[in-house]
């Protein structure tokens, strides 16, 4: 194991894991008789796009990078993308009238029509453009949630969001003198559907849950969810954040009325986002923030608003991010989501059996990997999160350790914290390995 | 803030153990003073939402000294054994000397080199003992109102 987990932090091949990775093959689509397998993505390929796991850390020891669903790491061509944006067109968008000035509006508008393919969008005008999940969460919230939320009305979330996903509609709520529902979910982190469904009998307005789970990696069952959520007279707001970056989406197939997600964490910058919305939601939405850009005609005392998604985007948006979040959605597109899901999949399936025969007592929390995406939620006996990533942190090893912006789902679980492992198109096995010994060596340490 | 924070890691021979020495693990397992005093005269719960790390102090004080003194609590490793050496230096210090104490004082006493992000574990204790004497004071100006 010892051997593996040095050539994991090569970026070249490594036969030994190479042949580790194919192990896992021939069960990882449910659906292959009924579709062609995916085609295969090549990690150890893959990796030498990324710059920074070139890199070492204070003690010389190579980034082992396992905390992509806090944020993805960059491939050249988005850095690239970004750079040039600085480096030769740097100008405002939606504005000038000379040559640089039109790249920018065209770089800027290409990135939104390359995310509406990316989640199979009917038109780019109903890709808003955001600075991540949160902003689109509360764009919501604030627009649609103010008009449509009164006194009484119900949002049914689940007790499995995000802070971002759970905040804003708190503070609806609580302004409008409204009430919020929670599906419960069982101990293996699965959405309690007998208990949606009566919940569905208060009439919500809206229903907002996430679509893959950023502590247990649970993959909802979305397109159940949102027949059943409109079946009942209820709006659908998905969160994405971890599903969009990782799996094929198609938010027409699933239906919803609004899917959120964050550029960083889709191999994009920070400070890049989307919101898409059904086209006829978003224009009768009044505008979220007011200011320049999101305008037709401005007088003294009355505006009249642009048309979407300009009346969303008020003032000077984060240009070069979100260019770089187009060219993180091409990237992710060349490679094939369905390669990626199948990747990250059989990747997660290997962290669990792995980290359960090599750490004794390791306790992993969420679903088996058929059904969760690539997070690894897990806790040491007796050693807290944070001492066992500071820990492998020695060994150049990032994990998270924390709530994850959950808490009351590690209330749920009667946790005060959870380690955490997440994997994204560069990982590869001889990580898990190395975070393998990595645990090892902190339970040796706290038990000596 | 103490300045050396993140300047420790040319002088780390085994860069695996430099946190995580014996003495402090030592503490966290077995801490001291950890328990319950039954008439505290002061007491207060701290913790760090963000980590989980949790800390009640108990002090028993007359005449401007603590006598006595006990913590429960539950969290990481360097907030436990942070907890447990202080609670170790205040006994028998008055509560002047106490209050006295800055974060570099108690930086010092865990001796080792704590990483920004982990300054808040190592503080937690500190910061739960300065809450637990200025509630003990402010209790004391509202029970003895003016001179008796």
């Amino acid at each position: 194991m010892a051997d593996t987990a040095t050539h994991a932090a090569e970026s070249s091949p490594a036969p030994a894991m190479t042949h580790a990775t194919h192990a896992a093959t021939p069960a990882a689509s449910p659906s292959a008789s009924a579709r062609p397998a995916p085609a295969r993505i090549d990690p150890y390929r893959l990796r030498t796009d990324f710059p920074i796991l070139a890199t070492a850390n204070r003690f010389g020891k190579p980034l082992i990078y396992l905390d992509s669903a806090a944020t993805s790491l960059k491939p050249r061509a988005v850095i690239d993308a970004v750079d040039a944006y600085n480096a030769e067109y740097s100008s405002n968008i939606h504005r000038g009238i000379y040559e640089i000035a039109e790249r920018a509006t065209a770089a800027y508008e290409a990135a939104r029509a390359s995310i509406a393919r990316l989640i199979n969008a009917r038109e780019a005008a109903e890709i808003v453009f955001v600075r991540n999940a949160t902003e689109a969460i509360n764009l919501v919230a604030y627009s649609w949630g103010r008009r449509n939320i009164g006194r009484g009305d119900t949002i049914v979330l689940t007790e499995m969001e995000h802070h971002a996903n759970l905040v804003p509609w708190q503070v609806l709520v609580q302004e409008k003198d409204g009430d919020l529902e929670f599906v419960p979910i069982t101990d293996d982190g699965l959405l309690q559907l007998e208990v949606y469904e009566a919940l569905l009998h208060l009439r919500p307005k809206l229903v907002a849950f996430t679509h893959v789970s950023n502590m247990l990696g649970t993959i909802n069952p979305v397109r159940e969810l949102t027949e059943m959520a409109h079946a009942a007279g209820a709006l659908v707001l998905i969160d994405g954040a971890q599903a969009a970056p990782h799996a094929p989406v198609d938010v027409q197939a699933i239906g919803a009325d609004f899917y959120v997600f964050s550029g960083h964490k889709m191999l994009g910058p920070t400070g890049s986002g989307a919101l898409w919305g059904r086209r006829e939601l978003l224009e009768a939405m009044p505008p979220f923030m007011a200011g320049g850009d999101m305008i037709r005609e401005v007088h003294l005392r009355r505006s009249d608003w642009n048309e979407i998604p300009y009346k969303f985007e008020a003032g000077t948006p984060d240009i070069s991010a979100q260019i770089g979040m187009g060219a993180a959605a091409e990237y992710l597109m060349g490679i094939g989501l369905d390669g990626v899901q199948a990747h990250e999949q059989e990747l997660t399936r290997y962290a669990m059996e792995t980290l359960r025969r090599e750490v004794p007592g390791i306790e992993i929390y969420g679903p088996e990997a058929e059904a969760r995406g690539g997070v690894v939620s897990f806790n040491l006996p007796g050693i807290h999160p944070h001492d066992v990533a500071q820990i492998l942190d020695r060994s150049g090893i990032c994990i998270r350790a924390g709530h994850h912006c959950t808490m009351p789902l590690h209330e749920r679980f009667d946790l005060a914290a959870t380690a955490r492992a997440s994997f994204n198109v560069y990982s590869i096995p001889g990580e898990i390995d190395a975070l393998a010994v990595g645990l090892r060596e902190v339970v040796r340490i706290f038990g000596r | 803030m103490k300045s050396s924070a993140y300047s420790g890691a040319e002088r780390i021979l085994d860069p695996m153990d430099d946190l995580y020495r014996d003495y402090i693990l030592e503490h966290y397992r077995r801490p001291h003073n950890f328990g319950v005093l039954d008439t505290p005269t002061a007491s207060y719960e701290g913790s760090n939402p963000l980590c989980g790390d949790r800390i009640t102090m108990m002090l028993g004080v007359s005449d401007g000294v603590v006598r006595d003194v006990a913590f429960t609590g539950r969290g990481c490793a360097i907030s436990q054994a942070s907890a447990s050496l202080l609670t170790d230096e205040i006994k028998g210090k008055t509560v002047e000397e106490v209050e006295k104490m800055t974060p570099d004082d108690l930086l010092d006493l865990i001796g080792i080199d704590i990483s920004p992000a982990r300054l808040k574990c190592a503080l937690l204790s500190l910061d739960t003992v300065a809450h637990a004497l200025a509630d003990m004071a402010s209790k004391q100006d509202g029970a003895e109102p003016g001179p008796g």
